[in-house]
């Protein structure tokens, strides 16, 4: 066995049969971590001893993971990535992290994110940028960037992100892995550090589909100190993986997937694109092109940015130095608030909060506001419209491959507004949506995202997990392959 | 003269077991921040969960004050920074409040009285600041907790409307069982809005406003403080700033701060609580939990001949009144029962110091011994000595009355004799009301009483001693 390449049920297995022990495989993942911080810097806290305090034998016993360092985890530093939090020790844990530790799994380290979990890039964390495995001029994308680039190394078979806009399934197209962000209120957000409550979603990052599964099955269920949280459904994620799509129907939607004009790396994205759909439908599917009011769609990522940034301002307003936070001294409450903002936050934080505090204003808020939730309302309407007739929607989860430091930023081209942007359809309306690899451009992986309609978590996997099982992709590691 | 036009907004903590949006304790402590869990610190991650009692019974007061209910539970978030607000935003209502539109109606020196209720919603109280010279402490026992906020519209005009206004309020408050509403616990607190205009004027004055009240009396003297004040500025043709108030212990009120533009506090609906549908059943089912309100009972009373005094006192506390109200099914003498009740039972809960729930004379109990006294049984005094008697040693009345034999001797015969042995055992107070004491008849009285172990009617025995004496002439 090759510790790197391994899914969660090949560890399983070994550990079943006494080929290696929990802590051998604790050491193992910690030695990983700690020898590929230097190059990758996946990891603000990377844990020194093996402790397990699972509560009973499940699947992901002695399983090592690592978790966004936005999770709150008892006497376990957790920083947001953020200066105003380097320092924050939490007193509870987030009930993804209890759940997991109830399980048994094996936590080796926190990871780095954009500072607050606000960016696409992985390079505005208080503790530096993090580089991609398969190319360390490149970024891996984020937030959920330490969770995606321990993955995609193979440090850990999977990593616990959050996904407010795109922020695991687009690391995940940029690292090779999956990136699966179930319904929202499948999994609990208690504990984790919000960024825009209404569009946060616990998310995890795996090498397989199946794993992916497997996390869901242990932390989806009800959460009596989460409201939003949904029942649970009852279902084992990793039973219907196998069973044909054969008469399913998917849509892409058009506007996302052609232009007039087209860069060299978009047309090589797109025409992989294509004979993935063909693959696709050899499988007795039929994927049709959807067109769509492309005002609407131009609106997707302003209003994202609309809602996200209002939400944002408010959530992170307990920052102040006052009950916790790195607080900096002043002579009244106000200064005390004033410096340890000013201090804490970065300048693109700033740029968000005032966004967001701007759209909130009385004299903005019908305009900018209010108006970006109505398209996100109208949004959401066309996609449940389309979900009555499609099982799914099928796009490419970016135009590209990672893109190199300096190359991109969070200033997006209007180009291809849409293409980089409508996996927040996903969180406008909680819908299961899944990143996994399929392909390679310029010898980097590239991601297709799939969603489907609320509730349907299950059949979203067994998509995924049918069109995995047709392309070559399925535990693949950087440096693992190179196209 | 100016016309006074005063406005309230009253908070009033509701009665939980756990705070309004997490599982810390709601309970008054001087232990500082001991009731205190993740969510009342607003620390990075936590969710609020939604206190239902503090749902139902601030729906409950909205309906108590006959207010318009919304059709769905849905919270907002007021985002403003102050170091006793953890989170930096308050979990409050604003796009659809508990209630709305309601009014109070209640009397004022006898007079009748509505205030309008602009609005009733529900949210959470604020960590509690505590300033020193060169630092602050905090408390976070009281963050969390739930809020409920009254506001009334400008229609209160004197200090004693509004004085009265918070009295029957805090009774809402009570007979719904919503808050203990302790006004030096802090758990009532109140803003006052006050302005002064001409008689003449049809726009209100420039309106100042007062903060955090606790008790109701300091609200009287902020009351009228004002209106001495603004009405001294207002006859040197000088102008009122508008401005924020705070009252001192000297019963003067001193200025906090000149109201600049107001605050925007950036107001949206608070994403982790989904709307909840309120359906009509449950609004049935908290409707039917509202007790008789205690303007309803006083006009009950007056209808049954009590006096308004007797029928304020009565009503003011919601157990009295039931107490009373179920002592009428043993009792027709509404009389008696009332006078049983406000002289006899209220003055020995004041002295012992206990509730009502806590008295050991039951309505029943009370009903038989006022029903004695009404048939002349037994005489007022005697049985009023019965009731306290059974109250120290927690034996029933009529036990007590059984025991010993006690009846009142009504009868002329057998009284006479008691009475002719007294005055042939008194010659000297004979003598004294022959020449003209007629009082001394009263001491004779008293003899006759002791005789009979207090079981004769003093009016018959008096009457049949000053018949005798007069005989003697």
């Amino acid at each position: 066995m090759e510790y790197i390449k391994s899914t969660i049920e090949d560890l399983r297995k070994s550990l079943d049969n006494k080929e290696i022990t929990g802590e051998e495989l604790f050491n193992k993942a910690k030695t990983l971590a700690n020898d590929s911080q230097n190059e990758i810097n996946a990891f603000v806290t990377i844990m020194d001893s093996y402790m397990p305090k699972g509560k009973t034998k499940t699947i992901l016993t002695d399983i090592p993971y690592s978790l966004k360092d936005n999770f709150s985890t008892t006497g376990i530093l957790t920083t947001a990535s953020s200066n105003i939090l380097k320092n924050y020790v939490p007193v509870y844990d987030a009930t993804v992290y209890k759940k997991l530790k109830d399980a048994g799994a094996i936590l080796v380290g926190k990871t780095v994110l954009d500072e607050l979990a606000m960016g696409g890039t992985g390079t505005t964390g208080h503790t530096g940028i993090v580089r991609n495995p398969w190319d360390k001029s490149r970024l891996i994308g984020g937030s959920s960037a330490g969770s995606c680039a321990s993955v995609a190394s193979g440090i850990v078979p999977f990593s616990i992100g959050s996904d407010t806009g795109d922020s695991v399934r687009k690391p995940a197209s940029f690292g090779g892995v999956v990136g699966f962000k179930p319904t929202y209120g499948r999994i609990s957000r208690y504990g984790l550090f919000a960024f825009a409550s209404s569009l946060d979603h616990v998310a995890m990052l795996t090498r397989c589909v199946k794993d992916a599964a497997i996390v869901t099955n242990i932390l989806k269920g009800y959460d009596p100190l989460d409201m939003t949280s949904l029942k649970d459904d009852g279902l084992d994620y990793t039973k219907d993986l196998d069973k044909s799509i054969k008469g399913k129907k998917f849509f892409y939607i058009k506007e996302a997937c052609s232009y007039d004009k087209k860069s060299d790396m978009l047309s090589k994205t797109l025409s992989q694109f294509d004979d993935l759909i063909k693959k696709i439908e050899k499988l007795g599917a039929t994927v049709d092109e959807i067109s769509i009011d492309k005002d609407l769609l131009n609106a997707i990522y302003p209003s994202y940015m609309v809602i996200s940034c209002a939400e944002a301002t408010s959530n992170n307003s307990n920052l102040t130095g006052i009950p916790f936070a790195s607080r900096i001294d002043g002579n009244t409450y106000e200064e005390i608030m004033f410096n340890t903002r000013t201090e804490g936050f970065s300048e693109l934080i700033k740029r968000r909060f005032v966004i967001g505090s701007y759209v909130l204003q009385k004299e903005n808020q019908e305009k900018l506001f209010l108006n970006a939730c109505r398209v996100r309302r109208l949004i959401v309407d066309k996609m449940h419209e389309l979900f009555k007739d499609y099982d799914a929607l099928i796009m490419p989860a970016s135009g590209g491959i990672a893109p190199k430091f300096g190359e991109a930023s969070d200033v997006l081209s209007d180009e291809y507004l849409i293409l980089e942007n409508h996996m927040a359809i996903g969180n406008f309306g909680g819908f299961p949506s899944i990143t996994i690899p399929y392909g390679f451009v310029d010898s980097m992986p590239i991601g297709v995202n799939i969603t489907g309609n609320i509730f349907k978590d299950n059949e979203v996997l067994n998509i995924a997990k049918q069109i995995e099982d047709i392309l070559d992709f399925k535990g693949q590691v950087a440096g693992d392959k190179n196209v | 003269m100016y016309k006074v036009v005063i406005g309230l907004e009253v908070h009033c903590e509701v009665l939980t077991n756990t705070k309004n949006f997490s599982n810390a304790k709601n309970s008054y402590t001087n232990i500082p921040n001991i009731n205190v869990m993740p969510v009342d610190l607003g620390l990075p991650g936590i969710l609020p969960v939604v206190n239902k009692e503090a749902c139902k019974k601030a729906l409950k007061t909205a309906m108590a004050l006959n207010c318009q209910t919304p059709d769905e539970i849905i919270f907002d978030r007021k985002n403003y920074y102050y170091p006793d607000l953890p989170k930096g935003y308050q979990i409050t209502q604003v796009t659809k409040p508990f209630g709305r539109n309601g009014h109070l109606t209640f009397l004022v020196n006898g007079e009748e009285k509505t205030v309008d209720i602009h609005q009733l919603h529900l949210e959470e109280d604020t960590a509690a600041l505590e300033h020193y010279t060169n630092y602050s402490l905090i408390d976070y026992n009281r963050s969390g907790i739930p809020l409920m906020e009254i506001v009334t519209e400008p229609c209160i005009y004197s200090a004693d409307e509004a004085v009265a206004f918070l009295e029957n309020l805090r009774n809402v408050f009570l007979y719904c069982e919503v808050s203990e509403a302790k006004s030096d616990k802090g758990q009532m607190r109140c803003d006052v809005n006050i302005s002064l205009m001409k008689d003449t004027d049809t726009k209100l004055g420039t309106k100042v406003e007062m903060k955090n009240i606790n008790a109701f009396n300091s609200v009287k003297a902020a009351i009228e403080y004002e209106i001495k004040r603004q009405s001294e500025l207002l006859d040197k043709g000088e102008k009122i700033v508008q401005e924020t108030r705070r009252i001192d212990e000297d019963g003067k009120t001193y200025s906090m701060r000149e109201k600049v533009d107001a605050v925007d506090y950036k107001y949206f609906v608070e994403p982790n609580l989904a709307p909840v549908k309120i359906t009509d059943e449950f609004k049935e089912k908290v409707r039917s939990e509202i007790p008789e309100l205690e303007y309803s009972r006083i006009k009950r009373y007056l209808k049954l001949g009590i006096n308004l005094e007797d029928a304020s006192t009565i009503a003011r506390d919601k157990y009295i009144s039931d107490y009373f109200d179920e002592l009428l099914n043993y009792t027709k003498n509404i009389s008696i029962a009332t006078n049983y009740l406000t002289i006899v039972i209220l003055g020995s809960l004041n002295k012992l110091n206990i509730s009502i729930k806590e008295l050991f004379i039951t309505p029943k109990m009370l009903g038989e011994v006022v029903n004695l006294v009404d048939k002349n049984e037994v005489s007022n005094q005697l049985a009023k000595n019965i009731i306290y008697e059974a109250m120290e040693k927690n034996i029933e009345p009529l036990e007590i009355i059984k025991s010993k034999n006690i009846k009142q001797i009504s009868d002329e015969g057998e009284l006479i004799n008691i009475i002719k042995k007294i005055i042939s055992e008194s010659p000297d107070q004979v003598k004294e009301y022959l020449s003209g004491k007629e009082m001394v008849a009263n001491f004779l009285v008293g003899k006759v009483m002791k005789e009979t172990n207090k079981q004769a009617n003093p009016a018959t025995s008096l009457k049949l001693i000053k018949e005798e004496l007069e005989r003697m002439r």
